[in-house]
Formats: C-alpha cells, structure tokens, sequence
C-alpha cells in the first residue's frame, strides 16, 4: 500500500494523496449504515410494539383528548368474555381451515401437474402465478364483480342453477339466507389467489428429488402411488410446511381481500378477526385499548401456531 | 456361515435354473446431436463378472441405461437370454440397479429400504419370507446392526452396502451397477472391491459393472469391454486387456504408472526412436512409422544393461518404486520392486524386456509382431 501511493505521488506530484484522517474507518461505515436502519425501527416498529402493549392495559381512545387510563387486565377478561369475539375468531378459524387446506391440495397438484417439462411449462407456470402478484383489494374488488348475481360470470359457469337467484357475496340463494356462502366464495378467492405461492414452493422441492429415486423405485417395481407416499410427499415436506405455516399466518391475519369483497357481511358473516379488530379500533368506536389487547391476543395465537408448525417443521426435516 | 453356504447354495440352484446373459446389438443412442453410443454390441454371458471400462463421458452410463430401460435407444436391440426385452419396461426387465449415489429411500429404515423391492405387489413374498431373506443379506454385506437405522444416518459405505443388498435380496436376473465405489473412500473401495467379487462369485449371478477406474476393472472383471467416445475398442480378459492392447487409448488407459509411448521408425531392420536410440532389431510385418510402447515394469534396472539414463525423479510407493529415466530426448518410467536405492541425478544402465514391447501403426492400432 506505501509503495504504491509512494510511486503515485512520485508520478503526479500534485495528485492529493489520500490519508487516513479523512477516510470513514470501518466501523464508522459500519454505524452509518446500521443506525439510521435501527432509529427507523425504533420509531415504527419498536416503540409502537411496546407503547401498544401498554395501552392494551389501559382504557383509552386515540380521539379523546383523555390520558389512557391503567385498567389492568380489564380489557382482556372483557375480550375473553365476549361472544362477538369469540364469533369472529371461530369465523376465522373456518377461514383459515378451509382456505389453506384448499390451497395446500390445489397448490400441491398445480405443482405435479407443471413439473413435468412441456412445451410451454415456463409460460403456464408464469401465468398460474399471476393472481399472487395482484393487489388484495383489487381482486377483492373485481371478484366482487364476477360474484355480481347480475352480470357476473361465476354464476353462470354452476351448471344446473338459476344464475340470477345465486347471490354468493350476500349469502343467499333465491333470497333465502344461506348460512357459509359468502365465507365460502372470500375461501375461493384466497384459494385462487394463493395456491401459486404453495405451488410454487412445492415446485422447488419437487425439483430437489433427485431422478435417481424414482428410477431405483421404477426398477423395484414400486407402484407410483408408493412413490408418491414414500418418495415425493416426505421430500417436498419441508418445503409444504413451510409453505402452510406462511399461508396459515397470513389467513390468520387476512384482511385487505375481506374488505375489498365482504367489508364483513352480510351481517358478521365474513367478520375474520382482524376485520374485527379494525371495527373496534377504527371504526366509530376507537377503542385504542381495548384493540390493543385484542391484537396482543392474536399476535400470542400467531405465535404459539408458527412455534408448532416449526416443531414439525424440524421434525420432518431431521427425517429426510 | 451355515446360512451363507445354504443361501449361496439356494442361490446357485435357482441361477442353474434360470440362465441369464445379455447381449447388445448396434445400440446407437443420440441425445439430441451428440451420439453418445454408437453402434456398440457386446455380450455378456450368464455367471460373468463383466465390465465396461472407459473414461468420463464415454457412454459407460448410457449403455447401462439402455438395458435397464431407463434409457430408450435410438437403433439396435438389447436381449436377456436371447429374447429382446425393448418393449419392456424397467420393472418387468427383471434387474438389480446399484447407482453411483447411494439412492436409498430417505425416510425409511435400513430394513425397509431392504424390503421395499421385495414388498412389490409383483412379486408377493410373505413378510416372514422377507424377514429370513433380508436376515441372510445382512450377514452376507455385514449390516444386521444396522438394519433399524434411519439410512440417513449411515456413512457412505454403510449407505451402499445397503443399496448393494438392495439390489440382491430380490435375485434378479442380472445386476447392473454404475460405479458403485466411486464415492467411496479408498480402503473402503479396497474391501468393498474384494466382498463384491466374493458375492458374485458365491452367488453366481451375471454383474454388468461399469467404471472409469482400471485398478477395479483388473482386479473383478472376467472379461472387460473397453469403451471411448461411444464405441467398443476392446473386449476381452484382464490379461488381454492388459497384454495386448488393441489401441493405444487401451494401453494408455490400462496400468498405473502409464505405459512409456514413443514415436519411432523402422530403418535398416532396426526399429529407431526419432533422436536415433536404437530400441530393438525391427521385425518384417512392422510399418515404416510407428508408436513403441513399453510398460513400466518392462524397463528394468541392469548393471550389464544395453541403455543408460539418469534418474530425474523417484516416486517410492513402499511395495514399488517408480524410477524417471531420462535417456537421449525422451523420459522413461520404470517400475521396480521395493524401495529403490537410487539417487536423483544417478547413472542407471537399464534393460528393456524386447519381447515384451507393444508396436502401434500410426493410426494407434497395435501391431502384433
């Protein structure tokens, strides 16, 4: 390093040889770089975490001009002792059921079906992909659309059916209320939208199998439900729990589709709990408190689902 | 060692029975515009210890695909005992595939991975039947205690021990392995090379085995069939391999160190290295230009010998030594027995064993003089 700044300067005399005063040393590169990133953090994830977990003992509303007002586990007990929550959160829990399981079943077979190279696999597997890079509220918004019992076309693809007597958002069927209905058609929405993020992960598990595998298999005249039972499914586990725990997660939490489709309806019908929990923190009401408790409660529940499926997460990868 | 008798006796008496040979004609194989086999035929005869020998990419592979089935060829037929078996598919080929990556099932014990052939609807064999039969193939590649392991916790020896008595326990007709000790660390290979050997002869079952190593293709081959770039360039004994080389590819890819290969010419009845060294008196049949090959161990150390040359290296390899001799323009390997005394930069005078010098026209083809 000396001799070459040595033999620059001897060069061009007048070139400004860098010393080491003004250069960053790597540390201060280093602070530069992860400070502003930690502030950022501090201020919208951090104090927000912890200043919610207070207010979440306190009674308190973001638009009164009033302190919070400690109350204990107040809040708690009353969300654990109300029927409306507990409404939502079974609602939820359908959701979440019904949802991922489609999806895990469609995901999975989307993925055996593009595995195999044709012509044109790259171009079809791109185009399945596509409903996951929409906008929530976008699909929410023209599925609404499709549903409409009018103009929509979903209806008039359900062979034997009145198509003007089916009304999928508003859950009823020749005006007669039917109970599910509208919880199911946001299910088949998040199963279109969502079974290309399983299959996609599945894909690159599928790839993972070595072809040998199935050869030794072939040669061993193992049927092909066999390899399908001891080969591909323990391979691509991993993979397909990973792709669960992500899409259980996000059920748990789905909210943008709901709103854009359902806004909860008919009734408390699609009310999933976190369009619930907007109801109570944004909605006319503002109970800041009372919400915070509340997403406390569905951040434990997230919590303790993603530890289980990570336990068999590992379990499943120690077996491979 | 009862068992093992008994079971290598059942299995001779059940091989009697069922006669298992395979021959390829004219298999030609593209993929796409390379041709990884052409026109290649062979033979292998029922109770053989048979092995394709070649270097990386020269169809070894492939071949064995084809008669697996797991491979369709473009030309030619392949035939188990006479009878072609191109419409077949690989589970009704009746085979034992042993692959270089050890392909057990992951997430099934060793005991499973051993049953799983045999637990093929095709086949219907009792559970009580699988348990004596998977028994006496543990014992035969000594693995009983391993049998409850998850075969992911095996080492790599272990690993393909078991995929070995994977492809026995079902008495196939022929086996088919594609390398199977490459992977394996060399001791291992060593031993492993030895207990092969052992169980085919016991069993004696017809191995189709493949290779790119010629210390494995002496040592367990009955007859050894020699491909490059796709064709047969030899087929014949380990000793005709070795002995009498029909190319310079095969002489060149037998024997370890490599044999000594020289231009030369034949002038005036004696046959002459191009800086004028006068190797040997020249016979009739041998062309005027041609390529002169001694093995190693040929060249060996003489007080009353008629060629000197100073030592460049020494490579000693405890029960051999391999002596440079640089003589004239050329550099000579010598192979001899023990450790050699011999210093670097020494004068060694050396004979060369002239009945035992390989001629090779120009085209490389050998030259029997």
């Amino acid at each position: 390093m000396a001799t070459v700044t040595a033999e620059s300067s001897t060069s061009k005399p007048f070139v400004r040889v860098p010393t080491r005063r003004n250069q960053l040393s790597d540390r201060a590169v280093m602070n530069l770089f992860i400070w502003p990133t930690l502030i950022l953090l501090i201020i919208f994830n951090f104090f927000p975490l912890f200043y919610s977990l207070y207010l979440s003992f306190t009674s308190y509303r973001a638009t009164s001009p009033t302190a919070p007002v400690w109350v204990g586990i107040q809040n708690y007990t009353n969300i654990l002792t109300d029927p409306d929550l507990w409404q939502a959160f079974t609602t939820s829990g359908r959701y979440v059921l019904f949802s991922v399981a489609l999806q895990t079943v469609v995901g999975f077979g989307l993925a055996l079906l593009v595995r195999g190279k044709f012509r044109g696999s790259g171009v079809v597997t791109t185009l399945i992909l596509i409903p996951m890079m929409l906008s929530p509220v976008v699909v929410g918004l023209f599925w609404k659309l499709i549903y409409n019992p009018s103009f929509g076309f979903f209806n008039y693809a359900i062979p034997f059916i009145n198509p003007a007597a089916l009304d999928m958002i508003g859950s009823r069927f020749a005006d007669i209320p039917v109970q599910y209905l509208a919880l199911a058609s946001v299910i088949l929405v998040d199963v279109w939208m969502w079974s290309p993020f399983v299959m996609l992960l599945v894909l690159s598990g599928l790839n993972a199998i070595p072809d040998y595998l199935y050869e030794a298999a072939a040669i061993d005249r193992a049927s092909s439900w066999f390899q399908f039972w001891r080969i591909t499914v323990p391979q691509v586990m991993p993979l397909l729990l990973i792709a669960v725990l992500f899409r259980t997660i996000e059920a748990l939490k789905s909210f943008d589709l709901v709103m854009g489709m359902t806004g909860g309806g008919p009734g408390n019908q699609t009310e999933l709990i976190a369009v619930y929990l907007f109801r109570v923190a944004f909605q006319g009401q503002f109970r800041s408190g009372y919400a915070s408790a509340l997403a406390y409660i569905i951040l434990i529940i997230v919590i303790a689902i993603s530890n289980l499926y990570i336990r068999y997460l590992n379990q499943a990868k120690g077996e491979a | 060692m009862v068992n093992r008798r008994l079971l290598s006796a059942i299995c001779y008496l059940l091989s009697a029975i069922r006669m298992s040979n395979i021959s390829l004609s004219n298999i030609t194989k593209k993929f796409r515009s390379v041709i990884a086999l052409a026109d290649v035929s062979f033979r292998v005869n029922d109770g053989e210890f048979f092995v394709l020998l070649g270097p990386t990419g020269a169809g070894k592979t492939t071949t064995l695909r084809v008669i697996a089935g797991l491979e369709k060829q473009d030309a030619g037929s392949v035939a188990f005992d006479g009878e072609a078996i191109d419409a077949l598919t690989p589970a009704d080929r009746d085979i034992a595939f042993v692959f270089q990556q050890y392909s057990l099932y992951p997430t099934m014990s060793v005991y499973d991975n051993l049953a799983f052939p045999l637990r093929s609807p095709v086949h219907r064999v009792s559970e009580e039947e699988i348990k004596t039969k998977i028994r006496g193939v543990a014992e035969i590649l000594r693995i009983s205690h391993l049998l409850d392991r998850k075969t992911a916790r095996l080492s790599g020896g272990e690993m393909q021990r078991v995929s070995i008595g994977r492809a026995i326990v079902r008495d196939p007709r022929v086996f088919l392995m594609d390398e199977p000790l490459s992977n394996l660390d060399a001791k291992l290979r060593e031993s492993l090379r030895v207990e092969l050997k052992h169980i085919q002869k016991s069993l004696g079952k017809t191995i189709l085995y493949v290779t790119h190593d010629q210390i494995e293709a002496l040592t367990m081959a009955d007859r050894i069939a020699v491909l490059n770039e796709g064709q047969i360039v030899q087929e014949g004994a380990p000793d005709d391999i070795y002995d009498r080389p029909a190319t310079t590819f095969v002489a060149q890819l037998v024997g370890t160190p490599r044999i000594n290969l020289f231009e030369a010419t034949r002038q005036n009845g004696v046959v002459t290295l191009k800086d004028g060294t006068v190797m040997v008196e020249s016979k009739p049949n041998l062309p005027d230009a041609l390529l002169l090959g001694i093995r190693p161990e040929d060249v060996k150390p003489d007080a009353n010998g008629k060629f000197s040359g100073q030592i460049l290296l020494k490579e000693p390899l405890g029960v051999e030594t391999v002596l440079h001799i640089k003589t004239g323009e050329q550099t000579l390997l010598s192979l001899v027995p023990g450790m050699s005394d011999a210093k670097i930069g020494d004068v060694l005078k050396f004979s060369i064993a002239s009945d035992k010098l390989h001629f090779f026209d120009t085209n490389r083809k050998r030259v029997n003089a």
